[in-house]
């Protein structure tokens, strides 16, 4: 910091002589913008932890209030299919089921669309028309999730329920996927409405990690007289890997999380089916729908400890996904110097 | 001797930046030709215009004819991708693919051919290793990353990987210049070796490097070329006052 403040009259004193002679009338003045500095250093860690500190206290806090039912169910509580807010006994199997299917699903569809977005609009377009997609793609990703949710509900449910399901089960319903009832509102819906959010996410990361492929890798292909799909395959892909991998976990954490567009497709019925025809549920979605009548304490702590088993599981997914764009983008830096 | 690669009134356009001017020569059949200059006289440029590697950026315009073998690689209807097939490139910072193996390097561009029998890969590995004389420095870790030989051994793995392809012209872009001198008299002795099967033409800034390698040498100077010519000619009693002010480090 001394070094700052030096270096600042430095220049004014060779800049003119007038400066010159005001140097010494400021000799006060430094140690007020020292004091200055201090607080401001101060005040934007104190700013930086206090978000650390959030994230621990909520930890702390939903850790606490899961506990009556932590010690009341113990591992039954995610074994268990029995969620009887009467009887007073809770087990969130359907709802970790429907998670993990509906976001899994989603994720397997939505990569390959995204990857080939992102491919477009690196790669493929043409100057102009890719930096026209990009900002799109991204606007999509700043549309409300209850809007997403309205337009599944009222638009693509009745279509899938008319169109798309009678003709899965007509022609697969041989296949335990695809048997069933067509309601409409099902897991199905949830998997399209998911995939439809994720994309742009999925979308701008890969198109940031394949931004950071150095151009002599693809100029390596190039030259050894690869077609452009073969320098995307040879060159581009392989180097990119692990932050595509990245974007897509990155993804698979916000499909988890979703709540809105989710609750209003799904059909919330805690059903553990293997047909993506029937309505199913989410750990989100029966937060969202029971926290205002869970009026025992045991209710409330069994909403809290899905609450803390979401949070858990997303800032794993999180993290894991930061860490591999993240390893990318050090590897794009370094191979540059 | 026959002209393997000829310029014919060459014009390369960047935007509105003029970068080379009017450049007619010719590169004689296996023999090594150099490009000098200073730094920012368009020799790159040129080099990558053998190849269409311009066509990557869609700012440059290339006019006039670049023939090999008397056949213009800028006429319609040529497909730059079998042009550089041909024609093949070493570029200044070696540039190994990192996700593969040594041995998948090496085969990388020659398995864009299609699907090939796995002896006929290993030959085609051994052989190209042997010609670059990395062979006996990695036989015993072909699955292992590229990324962990040093940069002189990564430079001969690319030169491995390029005429594994089997090109006829190979053009170097300043090949040795991030490397140690160790590795650059090596990268040098290759070159020598190498141009009995192949044309050569190398872009450097070192002039010393240009007068031990070359046959036949170019000085461009602000896009311009100044004189070429054999390269004891050029370095001993060269024609234009331009040329003996750079080569005797009067300026550049």
């Amino acid at each position: 910091m001394d070094i700052d403040v030096r270096s600042s009259y430095c220049t004014s004193e060779t800049e003119n002589d007038v400066a010159r002679a005001t140097t010494k009338r400021r000799e006060p003045d430094t140690a007020k913008r020292l004091n200055g500095d201090a607080v401001f250093r101060y005040l934007t860690t104190f700013f930086a932890f206090s978000i650390l500190a959030i994230l621990a206290l909520m930890l702390y806090e939903m850790a606490g209030e899961s506990m009556p039912a932590i010690k009341a169910f113990g591992w039954k509580f995610v074994s268990s299919k029995d969620w009887d807010a009467v009887q007073e006994t809770f087990g969130a199997l359907p709802y970790l089921y429907g998670s993990v299917v509906s976001s899994v699903l989603a994720l397997l569809l939505a990569t390959p669309l995204s990857i080939g977005a992102a491919l477009f609009i690196t790669e493929i377009a043409p100057g102009r028309l890719g930096s026209i997609v990009a900002p799109l793609v991204e606007l999509l990703a700043a549309i409300p999730s209850v809007i997403y949710g309205l337009w599944g509900v009222l638009v693509m449910a009745p279509w899938l329920q008319t169109t798309v399901q009678p003709f899965l089960i007509e022609h697969f319903g041989f296949i335990p996927l695809f048997e069933g009832a067509p309601y409409g509102v099902s897991m199905l819906a949830a998997i399209f409405i998911l995939m439809i959010m994720v994309v742009p996410i999925i979308t701008s990361i890969t198109r940031e990690v394949l931004l950071a492929v150095p151009q002599n890798q693809k100029e390596a292909a190039i030259a050894l007289g690869a077609t452009r799909w073969e320098t995307i395959k040879i060159a581009i892909l392989p180097y990119g890997k692990s932050g595509i991998l990245g974007a897509a976990i990155l993804g698979l954490g916000r499909a988890i999380g979703e709540t809105m567009a989710v609750t209003m497709v799904i059909g919330n019925a805690p059903n553990i089916s293997l047909s993506l025809l029937s309505p199913a549920y989410t750990m989100p979605s029966v937060i969202a729908n029971e926290f205002a009548e869970a009026t025992t304490k045991l209710h409330a702590s069994a909403l809290m400890e899905i609450g803390l088993i979401l949070m858990v599981v997303t800032l794993i997914v999180n993290a894991l996904a930061r860490l591999l764009i993240w390893s990318v983008s050090r590897e794009a830096k370094g191979g540059a110097a | 001797m026959n002209n393997k690669v000829k310029l014919e009134q060459v014009n390369i356009h960047f935007g509105k930046t003029h970068a080379v001017r009017d450049i007619n020569m010719s590169f004689p059949e296996n023999s090594v030709t150099a490009i000098i200059g200073p730094s920012g006289c368009g020799k790159s440029t040129l080099l990558r215009s053998m190849n269409r590697m311009h066509d990557l950026v869609p700012s440059a315009r290339v006019t006039g004819k670049i023939l090999v073998d008397n056949g213009d690689i800028y006429d319609r209807g040529v497909d730059p991708v079998a042009i550089r097939r041909r024609v093949g490139m070493v570029f200044q910072k070696p540039n190994p693919f990192p996700a593969m193996s040594i041995y998948d390097n090496v085969i990388a561009g020659y398995k864009l051919n299609g699907r090939l029998p796995r002896e006929e890969a290993d030959e085609i590995v051994e052989s190209c290793l042997k010609r670059v004389a990395l062979w006996d420095e990695v036989k015993d870790r072909l699955k292992s990353n590229a990324m962990m030989l040093s940069g002189g051994q990564q430079q001969r793995l690319c030169i491995a990987r390029t005429i594994a392809v089997k090109p006829e012209v190979i053009l170097m872009d300043e090949p040795a210049s991030a490397l140690d001198p160790i590795s650059t008299l090596k990268i040098e002795e290759l070159i020598e070796e190498l141009k009995e099967r192949y044309t050569i033409i190398i872009v450097t800034h070192n002039m010393q490097q240009a007068a031990r390698v070359s046959d036949y040498t170019a000085f461009l100077y602000m896009g311009d070329l100044v004189e070429c010519g054999e390269t004891k000619k050029i370095f001993t009693t060269p024609e234009e006052k331009r040329t003996e002010d750079y080569i005797t480090g009067r300026f550049g």
